[in-house]
């Protein structure tokens, strides 16, 4: 295990797009810590003789209809993308090994119906069942973590089944089940650490994907309720001054794919640092 | 062949009895829903009324979902908005949104696959890292963002209205005037529908190709002596084509998904839009409808596209 | 060290040759040095254990080396006259399939699996006799016939995946010999089939052979099926050829102590043993060779001298040469 961790970062090192999301990533977490010391303006005060203004010294990002300074108001907003994200990837990791594991592991008619249900699942635009079920529940942070959660987590089930059947296979799985190991102990201490890197791969690119949902939800209202502020709903109270206030535009967008572009890259880095079959050409 | 037909045929009427089940359990049980409200003292007993009789909430749990299902397709499921029936709203506005998502998925699929063809030809150049670089952005930008921006760049640019399926001053245009108008409606959101496909599609194809280079048979053609050309767009092209196939089914989903915002943004009329619009207004017969409708036009794409990949595919076609 | 033939001149010719690839974790010798000929209607028999460089060999004389990471660095090969290494890639293309043909080992992922039999059969007619679609399917079926597949009318339409290992790798051979080439290189033909059907193919490929007075390069790990049917052998080892000649003078007094540890190290039937005769120590790593002879540090007769030089082919006489400073005490 501890020469793969040594080849896996000799070859991350070398992608240099995924060095460089996993630099942007750490920059931004920086920055979402350090919000109430970078801000130079509380982001709910109003002071509506500075409404839309452009952006200049004072004003980094410009001001919104109500006068807040958007620099700010971004700087907090990347809290609520980024927690959003970890936590609903979390539950979302959480049931899909689980769901994987018991799938690729016990076989036959679990496999089955499990399979079918992910395969249901799968039949769903993610989008609107999400859209849907957050209005039915009421728009809370929580509420969407969750939602997320529990609506993201069939294609890491897919893959941690395959793992298992492959592995349940494996000299040294049969030899702990040949030595009447517990089944939950094998599942746990013996196959899961070894199924785990795809995981990690997936994890980075749902969370790029859910940054993507909250900032989805939230410019349609569902997200993150105004005055509290999201990228997305910065987004949407920009939508009537389109054309008069640019940078209420333009700037929450630019940030958010910048966010989720460096997880995108760090998890195809991953992908490929962990991949054996595309190293080795010069 | 006909085994594996059946197969799938028969894999789709259970999953078709499992979308109709999930979708209505999500939408009749989640917490906030209608069940819900019937119990919340505070909400009046004329709309609990309204509720019960409307979801037959007096009833059994299974004899509400099949007393649902049986309305649903008797056309007698009504709006909560305005009292028409679901099915009505619903015929009015899908081929809009089919209209949407057909021509993005053919923007699609012509533009990402010869990407992906070239980007795996010239393997770790410029071009192909700038194309990768470019596909990462593709689906690492909102789509709503994407929008506004090439609304703000159109109408700076040209002066033309972009939203909704026409502009509203055609009357005196002619004939031309009218199809291109309508052409110019259709193609700023199919295009913005489809970046994210494109950037996701292209870097399949690319992989695709890349693998199935490397594979013995693309030996054996160059050894016959055939040209790169032959070899490369003849032997290793159509097999990395066939799993394309398969993806188009998972294309419909996003689509989907993505014609909701989409249809909002740039006012089209579709189901996306009337989707949202159901939402805002708590009408959970329409929501749970479309959900229903999407799950069921994606379980199609996907059986359509699966039959396709068996006939295309000789080692499923002949046993 | 040209092996001088009154009578004929060699049909292909490879003098020097040495291939390196150069991957992120150094540099791969795969090939140094080795020379040898083919002359018109013979086989020559490529032997050696996995990694010795003889499948590279092969596929160098169609120029089918991926070129980033592999490199020729040195080393001429003339077939029929002309120089391959310098020909333009359109006239290699005429080469291949057309003069030098090649099969491969296994036969299930070496054809195409979307395209019938025929179609990949036709294909190189086509290309390279210029016949028209009806013409090329004659003679199709005409090759399936020969190398003895059952209603090749029938089978001339079928997928890769319908037929058995056996009668792929036959479809292998009417492919490669569609254009009737002077020299087929068979890089493994059998080692992927059962033993049976083995020893059919084999004597296919001779028949054929003798019948097409064609020159086979033929590529094996398996000493038992050069014994069946090769005129002259070239034993390899780590990229080298460490002995080479005709048939009877290898087989019957070998004159290399790896062609003798390669040959004793097959149990016989009729002997009793305890253990297997396996020749000590490990086959060395392409990317670390050491200085000297490279098989001195396995060899049994091993003596200083060997850690200091490579020793160059010695002629042990006639047309028979080793690669061993000891050779008139071996074996």
């Amino acid at each position: 295990m501890e020469s793969q961790k040594k080849t896996f970062w000799h070859y991350f090192k070398k992608r240099r797009m995924a060095v460089g999301g996993l630099t942007l990533i750490l920059i931004t977490f920086l920055i979402a810590g350090l919000a109430f010391f970078l801000a130079p303006y509380d982001p709910g005060k109003t002071e509506v003789s500075m409404k839309l203004k452009a952006p200049s010294f004072q004003h980094l990002l410009g001001t919104d209809q109500l006068g807040r300074d958007i620099f700010s108001r971004m700087l907090y907003g990347s809290r609520i993308s980024l927690s959003v994200g970890f936590v609903a990837v979390g539950i979302s990791i959480f049931i899909g090994v689980l769901v994987g594991a018991l799938a690729g592991y016990y076989g036959r008619w679990i496999d089955s119906l499990l399979m079918r249900f992910v395969d249901t699942m799968l039949c769903f635009p993610s989008f609107f069942l999400i859209l849907a079920v957050v209005a039915l529940m009421g728009p809370s942070i929580f509420n969407i973590m969750v939602v997320i959660g529990v609506t993201s987590w069939m294609g890491t089930s897919r893959f941690v089944r395959a793992e298992f059947l492959s592995l349940r296979e494996r000299d040294f799985t049969q030899a702990a089940m040949a030595l009447g190991v517990k089944d939950s102990r094998i599942i746990f201490r013996h196959i899961l650490p070894n199924a785990l890197a795809p995981v990690f791969v997936t994890a980075t690119l749902k969370v790029a994907s859910a940054i993507l949902i909250e900032a989805g939800l939230s410019f349609l209202g569902f997200g993150v309720q105004p005055p509290a502020p999201s990228w997305g709903n910065i987004l949407t109270e920009g939508r009537t001054y389109i054309f008069d206030a640019w940078w209420l535009t333009v700037f929450p967008g630019l940030a958010i794919l910048i966010t989720v572009l460096s997880f995108n890259l760090l998890g195809e880095g991953l992908r490929d640092a962990l991949d054996p079959r595309l190293r080795g050409r010069k | 062949m006909v085994s594996f037909f059946l197969k799938k045929l028969f894999q789709l009427f259970v999953t078709l009895i499992g979308i109709s089940i999930i979708s209505w359990v999500v939408i009749t049980q989640a917490p906030g829903s209608p069940i819900a409200l019937t119990m919340d003292p505070k909400v009046s007993p004329v709309i609990i009324e309204q509720m019960m009789k409307n979801y037959d909430l007096d009833k059994p749990i299974y004899q509400q979902y099949y007393l649902w299902l049986k309305k649903l397709f008797t056309g007698k499921l009504y709006s909560f908005k305005d009292g028409r029936t679901v099915m009505e709203k619903i015929s009015e506005r899908i081929w809009n949104t089919l209209l949407l998502n057909l021509v993005a998925t053919i923007i699609i699929f012509s533009l990402a696959i010869p990407l992906g063809i070239f980007s795996a030809k010239r393997q770790y150049s410029f071009l192909d890292n700038l194309g990768t670089f470019g596909a990462y952005l593709g689906i690492s930008a909102p789509g709503f963002w994407l929008a506004y921006l090439l609304i703000l760049g159109t109408v700076e640019l040209f002066g033309y209205p972009v939203l909704g399926m026409r502009s509203f001053v055609t009357e005196d245009f002619t004939t031309t005037e009218i199809v291109m108008d309508r052409i110019w409606h259709l193609m700023l959101p199919s295009i913005i529908l489809a970046i994210g496909g494109i950037a996701g599609l292209s870097r399949y194809t690319r992989s695709s190709m890349l693998e199935v280079v490397r594979q013995d048979y693309v030996r054996t053609a160059k050894a016959k002596g055939l040209s790169e050309e032959t070899v490369y767009y003849k032997h290793a092209l159509r097999n990395a084509l066939l799993p394309i196939i398969t993806i188009f089914g998972f294309l419909i989903p996003d689509l989907i998904g993505g014609s909701i915002i989409m249809e909002t943004v740039f006012a089209w009329p579709g189901i996306g839009r009337l989707s949202y619009q159901a939402v805002l207004a708590r009408d959970y017969p329409v929501v749970m409808t479309i959900l229903t409708i999407s799950a069921v036009l994606t379980l199609i794409g996907n059986f359509i596209a699966d039959i396709l990949y068996g006939i295309a595919d000789p080692r499923i076609r002949y046993q | 060290m040209k092996i001088e033939n009154s009578k004929n001149r060699p049909l292909l010719e490879v003098r020097d040759l040495s291939i390196h690839f150069f991957t992120e974790e150094g540099v791969i010798q795969a090939v140094q040095n080795v020379s040898f000929e083919i002359y018109p209607g013979e086989i020559l028999g490529l032997v050696g254990e996995s990694g010795c460089g003889k499948s590279v060999t092969g596929l160098s004389l169609l120029r089918l080396i991926p070129i980033p990471p592999g490199r020729i660095v040195n080393g001429d090969i003339t077939f029929d006259g002309r120089s391959l290494l310098n020909l333009e890639e359109k006239e290699m293309e005429r080469v291949r399939g057309n003069d030098i043909s090649m099969i491969f080992q296994e036969p299930m992922t070496s054809l195409n699996p979307v395209f019938t039999i025929g179609d990949q059969i036709m294909e190189a007619i086509i290309l390279h006799q210029g016949l028209d679609k009806k013409a090329a399917r004659e003679r199709a079926i005409e090759m399936l016939d020969r190398v003895r597949i059952p209603s090749p009318d029938k089978t001339i339409d079928s997928y890769p995946h319908q037929l058995s290992g056996g009668m792929r790798q036959r479809a292998m051979i009417a492919m490669a010999l569609s254009c009737q080439p002077k020299l087929l290189i068979a890089d493994e033909p059998t080692t992927a089939l059962d033993v049976t059907i083995q020893a059919q193919v084999l004597e296919l490929l001779k028949e054929i052979q003798r019948e097409m007075g064609m020159s086979v390069m033929l590529i094996t790990h398996d000493l038992g099926v050069i014994a069946e049917i090769a005129d002259r052998v070239a034993v390899m080892y780590a990229g080298r050829i460490f002995e080479y000649g005709p048939i009877e003078a290898i087989f019957g007094k070998m004159r290399n102590p790896y062609t003798r540890g390669l040959m004793t190290s097959i149990p016989q039937l009729t002997e009793k043993k305890d253990r297997l005769n396996a020749i000590p120590g490990q086959v060395p790593d392409p990317m670390d060779l050491r200085v000297g002879c490279k098989f001195h540090p396995r060899c049994y007769l091993m003596i200083e001298e060997c850690k200091k030089e490579e020793p160059p082919l010695f002629q042990v006489n006639g047309d028979h040469f080793s690669r061993c400073i000891r050779w008139k005490e071996c074996c």
